[in-house]
């Protein structure tokens, strides 16, 4: 067998080229199935910049929709929840030009929070139903109710109320989520400017 | 002696300490209202355990932690829960947050307790347990948890224990007077935390060395055990947890790593004492020593304050001069925060009370634009670059702001404090990490947001799933019953043969004869067209007496009734073909 490899140099070293083909190509078909990803990966990242309101003001029916239409070359400017930063964010990612905020889409409004005035409530779970996180607690014919730390405030809920008991109230600082204001809006009022006037 | 390790920046302030250690430390009149906060420095919120017009006595537990990082709270007086209701605090923001006022009763009865003189024998977790339900958080300013430090598990040891007595902000001398007075408490209080701590094999008292007198009481006491009294240089800020370590130990923490990382806990003198009473003498944290000082006010003194006196309450007790007053400090000039208002009450980590007069502290000039003289730079005790950290909180560029480390920055004030521009460079980094914290927090929600959009996506598909599967066998069961009836037979069990055997049944059955159609398409047509002579009579009679509404209403029945009477004519003209 070798003798016949040697004999016909060839014809060997066809063999030992298909052989390799055949090797490579084995792995590399192996490799493609083993580290196969899903998703796109762009629309992956511009989904984690979007803010997950999942409000549809964009006029997509979610985040990650508009994610994909971003992806595939449409404006990135249509998402108010996100606002300003958002799409600068976006813009960096894709290495093109930020614009200002689509204002048909709606404005960069305070983040806010959906509070159902429960005694006006009369439990018909339509609200339950347009929640897009399921942050709406509630049963027919009794009173629902938000749970605020899963709310996005987006709005969806209130269209559907038929008694228009839905509120949506503006986020309120508390003393664990303030934080110090820019100094230039206000007046020092530490530290800075303590100077060695005193002396006893 | 002990080798020193000398940290980098820092600043050398006038002291300011002398006016108010002439008194010993002083007891406050028992005031009429006490309010006392809710919430930890760490946001979480105890849940009050009394309910307004409850009864309660001097200690007693009135609030139960909740989460791990919220305090029980005690009654610091007995009385009565007058109210439950948010208040404003001593804390920058000025915001109300809950709290629960008692009106004292004048009789400052004490709760009964227990009383734990034989800690030696306590297990390590259940010390930790009793320090927990005291209420104990760190007294210095931060306001930790101190069961949190103490607990630890089989995997961290401690070898070292450092203990916190520098006090190196101007004007406060509360852990000073403190000292003074109760070195021999304060011992006995480091041997609560040895036990609670298995023993380390280190114990080290840091103290400037601007307080010979306390440092000689601390030496008196513990002269025959192995702690070690070890005066430190007086330089600002030696007093912040790194830089101690640092200088009696010369390790470094590393970036985000607690002191627990490398087997060190470090507690405060304060809160110290304020285990030991817990433990030993059975009462909880329910008040602390606190300076009164600055030239607003005609007493500068220590006093024993109890957690809830109102600040108003103590500056009239220390004849303060409103008009004499600039600025209204709790914590030192350096590190601490005005007060707007002084109806708030002193909390846990109130140490000092300072009311600075226009001489003291007179008021800002504005700020001037950076001239790059890079004293900041050689002020800061972290080794951070304060200007390149300016412009990048200027141009909000969180992650350059990040990148040099701007969560290293322990906001001592020292580069405030010597830059000539005024400019007040720790607010700009406590705006950035407010800033990039949020805007983490935000990421969070939005992730968490995504998941549960998911899940409902998810769970919508599967109800969808379920009730089509449910028409299908309900399709199944009437087309069972529809054939039993027709043939008799027991209905079929659902399996796909029998399903398909059903429907070819079905087929079957449906066909009927030819001229049968023929029968029922004459029977229809003959139906229509005298539906269509109805309808053309009732339009007739409509178009001479009728509104316009009714006119076009009828004709459209008329017109539905020609259409019928064609399809039927079409239908009937096809089978006769056949």
């Amino acid at each position: 067998m070798i003798n016949l490899l040697i004999d016909n140099m060839v014809f060997a070293s066809l063999l030992a080229l298909i052989g390799l083909g055949g090797m490579f190509g084995g792995l590399l078909g192996y490799a493609a199935e083993k580290f196969k990803i899903d998703s796109d990966p762009v629309v992956d990242t511009i989904d984690q910049l979007l803010p997950q309101t999942q409000c549809g003001q964009c006029g997509f029916p979610g985040c990650r929709p508009y994610a994909q239409s971003i992806a595939d070359g449409d404006a990135i400017n249509k998402c108010p929840p996100g606002g300003q930063s958002t799409i600068n964010a976006i813009a960096k990612l894709l290495d093109i030009t930020a614009v200002p905020l689509d204002e048909e889409h709606g404005q960069e409004e305070l983040r806010t929070v959906a509070y159902i005035r429960e005694d006006e409530c009369i439990g018909c779970t339509k609200c339950i139903q347009a929640c897009p996180v399921d942050a709406i607690l509630g049963s027919a014919k009794l009173m629902h109710t938000v749970i605020e730390e899963e709310c996005t405030g987006c709005d969806l809920c209130v269209d559907p109320c038929p008694v228009d008991c839905i509120d949506m109230l503006p986020f309120t600082t508390s003393i664990d989520t303030w934080y110090w204001p820019t100094p230039e809006n206000t007046p020092p009022s530490t530290n800075s400017t303590y100077t060695e006037g005193h002396s006893s | 002696m002990r080798h020193l390790w000398e940290t980098p920046g820092g600043v050398h302030l006038s002291d300011n300490k002398a006016q108010s250690q002439t008194m010993s430390i002083g007891q406050v009149p028992l005031p009429k209202m006490l309010v006392l906060p809710l919430n930890s420095a760490f946001g979480e919120t105890a849940k009050a355990s009394v309910r307004v017009g409850d009864r309660v006595l001097k200690g007693q537990k009135i609030a139960d932690i909740q989460g791990k990082l919220s305090v029980a709270v005690h009654a610091s007086s007995s009385g009565i829960v007058s109210s439950i209701e948010p208040r404003t605090i001593a804390h920058p923001s000025g915001l109300p947050t809950p709290c629960i006022e008692i009106t004292t009763d004048g009789e400052d009865r004490w709760i009964e307790s227990t009383t734990y003189p034989h800690y030696q024998h306590i297990d390590p977790s259940k010390l930790c347990d009793i320090i927990s339900q005291a209420g104990i958080v760190g007294m210095g300013g931060a306001g930790f948890p101190s069961a949190v430090k103490l607990a630890i598990d089989g995997e961290k040891s401690v070898d070292t224990l450092i203990i916190n007595a520098t006090e190196c902000e101007p004007f406060i001398t509360a852990d000073d007077m403190l000292i003074r007075e109760r070195a021999a408490e304060i011992v006995r209080g480091i041997d609560v935390i040895n036990c609670a701590l298995g023993k380390p094999k280190t114990i080290l008292i840091g103290i400037e060395n601007n307080k010979p007198e306390a440092i000689k009481a601390l030496q008196e006491h513990c002269n025959g055990t192995h702690i070690e009294v070890v005066s430190i240089p007086t330089k600002y800020p030696s007093g912040g947890e790194k830089q101690l370590i640092y200088i009696l130990t010369g390790k470094e923490l590393p970036s985000g790593a607690l002191p627990m990382n490398i087997g060190m806990v470090c507690l405060n003198i304060a809160t110290v004492f304020a285990i030991k009473r817990a433990v030993i003498d059975g009462q909880p944290l329910i008040s602390r020593v606190t300076t009164i000082t600055g030239q607003a006010c005609d007493i500068n003194r220590n006093y024993e304050v109890l957690i809830g006196t109102s600040v108003e309450h103590l500056l009239e007790l220390n004849e303060f001069n409103r008009e004499r007053c600039s600025r209204l400090i709790v914590g030192g000039p350096m590190m601490g925060f005005t007060l707007s208002t002084t109806n708030v009450s002193v909390t846990k980590t109130s140490a000092c009370i300072l009311a600075v007069s226009h001489q003291e502290m007179p008021d800002s000039s504005p700020p001037q634009p950076c001239i790059r003289c890079g004293l900041c730079a050689e002020a800061c005790p972290a080794s951070l670059l304060p200007q390149q950290l300016y412009w990048y909180a200027k141009a909000e560029n969180h992650e350059r702001l990040q990148a040099h480390h701007l969560f290293d920055c322990i906001e001592c004030g020292a580069c405030s404090y010597v830059c000539p521009s005024k400019i007040p460079l720790v607010q700009h980094y406590r705006t950035s990490k407010g800033d990039i914290l949020t805007a983490r927090a935000e990421k969070a929600m939005a992730f968490k947001a995504r998941e549960r959009f998911e899940f409902r996506a998810i769970r919508l598909d599967k109800i969808d799933h379920q009730r089509e599967s449910k028409r299908e066998s309900r399709k199944l069961f009437s087309n069972n019953a529809a054939q039993q009836r027709v043939s008799g037979k027991p209905p079929l069990t659902a399996s796909a043969e029998d399903i398909i055997k059903a429907a070819q049944l079905r087929i079957q059955t449906k066909q009927i004869s030819p001229e049968k159609q023929k029968a029922k398409l004459e029977r229809t047509l003959i139906a229509a067209q005298m539906r269509l002579e109805e309808a053309e009579q009732r339009l007739a009679d409509v178009l001479d007496s009728g509104t316009l509404d009714q006119q076009t209403q009828h004709k459209a029945t008329l017109e539905g009734a020609k259409q019928k009477v064609d399809k039927t004519q079409q239908r009937l003209a096809k089978i006769n073909l056949q």
